[in-house]
């Protein structure tokens, strides 16, 4: 085959995998979600439990990603600026999420925060209950979404070096005015890819939040439960129609990514 | 003394990056802390402004102890080897750095930047970036930079290794122009002997973590205290064990009683000044240096024979000094 024959073949099998895998399915969706016209799926994503759903996948997003992405910074500043030791330890653990399936990460959760769980019963003497409800649910959403900004931000650290810390360092900078000024700005296009990542991580969470979340219907209920749930009670308009809404969402911030990343790369 | 630093000791692990070192250097003054890589000048520098810990010893600076101040509080400039620019702002924010952070009022500041900007020759490019200046640009903004705080010594980490060579020559005569204007205590890092000897006023060998010796650069080339100061500054020849510069033999086409006989190697061409190298009859070799005029004079040439007499040498016995 001619080197030419060869890309094309290539490229037609890499646009197939795709097509078939990605762009077919989410092309369905937005095919049945419209399929008896706009008036059924506005109204499928417009009831209070749908809206709910969506206000308690903003709720998780609303805290989750601050959370990490303070927390992501600085680990990251600690895992390459400092030399205490268990870095090692610490550098492995950040990774777990990534390894662990969700739904071993929602379980692990119960273990601990369910009433029979290390913590559970002290916090449901004092009232705060953790599994089965919102605290849960943010805590499993911090878990699954806890790797991003660190994995983002170590590199652009390591690749920035010190050396313009220590000249503001001798220019009177104190350590703070040093991080706001030099550091914030030197790492700010791989922090905000990712925040970016985390949310879109924190936004199509299942797994996690299935096991603690109880999925009581307008109260535990985020949006990819209440897809599953509408699903399941052969609502299918309803499930199109929100997974429509999460697609368009997924979409946006991996359309932000893409943009982002030109403006890193420059 | 400006600056002053008593027995200081620093390791790395394993290595021994400083052991014991002293020096001091006067108000005003230009220094040069020349060694090869690894001799402990740039850790000295560092401890100096603060960026490293000795783990023993003092630093004095204006005579306050300053040994246990963090960089900021030390009142020094810095300029690092690769300029370590603020990438994301522009020059002007650059140079403003350190006056932002001490709060002036803007009017103060923009007038000082722009009178810095003068004193680097950078006019005009206040409102670029880092990124679009070139090496000697950007080292130059670094020491506007530092300078802008009006710091009471400025310290040169290798300000010109990161350049090429032509670069190199023409800022360290600008920087030494700088100094008789600006008159701020100043210690530069430096691998190049001639680099030292062009610019500093005091010259500070250091090699293994010690220093070997320290004075002008003249003294230092004329009265090297060992074998190891002498051999780092300036070329040399050892012959048994003496030690003799290339400018120091005498060449003769008839013997005279005291000289040696050798053969020419090589003779090389070096513009005003020819390099002959030579064999001796022990089989030892050994460069001479000579004027061009008197090079064509003895019409010398590889394989000729000629006579060979050191002008001055040194012997060095056990560390001490000795002619």
């Amino acid at each position: 085959m001619s080197a030419r024959g060869a890309r094309l073949g290539l490229r037609t099998a890499a646009l197939g995998y795709l097509f078939l895998l990605l762009a077919a399915p989410v092309g369905l969706i937005f095919f049945r979600t419209f399929e008896h016209g706009l008036g059924p799926a506005w109204e499928a994503v417009t009831t209070p439990e749908a809206q709910h759903a969506f206000y308690l996948t903003f709720v998780m997003i609303a805290i989750a990603v601050p959370l990490n992405t303070v927390f992501g910074v600085t680990c990251a500043l600690m895992l390459v600026r400092s030399r205490m030791p268990g870095k090692a330890l610490v550098n492995a653990l950040i990774d777990m999420p990534f390894a662990v399936s969700p739904v071993v990460i929602g379980l692990a959760l119960v273990l601990v925060y369910g009433n029979d769980g290390w913590f559970g019963g002290w916090l449901t003497e004092r009232g705060i209950q953790v599994i089965f409800s919102v605290p849960g649910m943010i805590l499993a959403t911090i878990f699954v979404s806890l790797p991003f900004v660190v994995r983002e931000v170590v590199p652009v650290l390591r690749e920035i070096g010190t050396e313009q810390e220590q000249a503001a360092s001798t220019l009177g900078a104190s350590g703070w005015q040093t991080f706001r000024r030099v550091t914030l700005p030197s790492i700010r296009w791989g922090l905000t890819y990712g925040i970016v990542l985390a949310t879109a991580r924190s936004l199509g969470e299942f797994g996690a939040i299935s096991v603690v979340s109880g999925k009581l219907s307008g109260q535990t209920e985020t949006a990819t439960l209440f897809v599953e749930q509408r699903f399941h009670q052969f609502d299918l308009t309803g499930a199109y129609a929100a997974s429509m809404v999460l697609a368009v969402m997924a979409l946006t911030t991996l359309l932000a990514m893409n943009f982002l990343n030109r403006r890193r790369t420059h | 003394m400006a600056i002053a630093a008593g027995n200081v000791c620093k390791r790395f692990e394993d290595f021994v990056a400083l052991d014991d070192v002293s020096i001091s250097v006067p108000e005003g003054s230009l220094t040069a802390l020349l060694g090869p890589s690894g001799s402990g000048k740039s850790t000295l520098l560092r401890v100096i402004a603060g960026l490293e810990r000795p783990d023993a010893g003092r630093v004095m600076i204006n005579g306050r102890d300053a040994t246990a101040l963090r960089p900021q509080e030390r009142g020094v400039g810095f300029v690092f080897q690769h300029y370590a620019a603020f990438k994301h702002m522009t020059v002007e924010d650059n140079i403003a750095f350190g006056l932002s952070i001490r709060k002036r009022p803007k009017r103060e500041i923009k007038a000082r930047v722009a009178e810095l900007l003068g004193l680097v020759h950078l006019e005009g490019f206040a409102d670029r970036y880092p990124g679009q200046l070139s090496g000697g640009q950007r080292q130059r903004m670094a020491l506007a930079r530092a300078l802008a705080v009006e710091p009471k010594v400025l310290l040169l980490d290798e300000p010109f290794g990161a350049l090429d060579a032509r670069v190199r020559k023409d800022l360290r005569i600008w920087l030494r122009r700088l100094h008789d204007e600006v008159h701020v205590t100043t210690i530069f890092v430096t691998h190049d002997q001639e680099e030292a000897m062009d610019v500093a006023e005091q010259i500070v060998v250091m090699n293994d973590g010690r220093v070997e010796q320290a004075g002008r650069p003249r003294d230092l080339y004329e009265h090297p205290a060992n074998e190891f100061v002498m051999s780092f500054i300036g070329p040399v020849n050892r012959i048994g064990n003496e030690f003799i510069r290339p400018h120091d033999f005498e060449l003769r086409l008839e013997p005279n009683g005291s000289t040696e006989e050798a053969m020419i190697d090589r003779v090389v061409h070096l513009g005003f000044e020819v390099r002959v190298e030579f064999s001796l009859r022990d089989g030892s070799q050994a460069w001479a240096q000579l004027a061009r005029a008197e090079a064509d004079q003895l019409e010398l040439h590889a394989g000729q024979i000629l006579f060979v007499r050191p002008d001055a040498s040194k012997v060095f016995t056990g560390g001490g000094a000795g002619i």
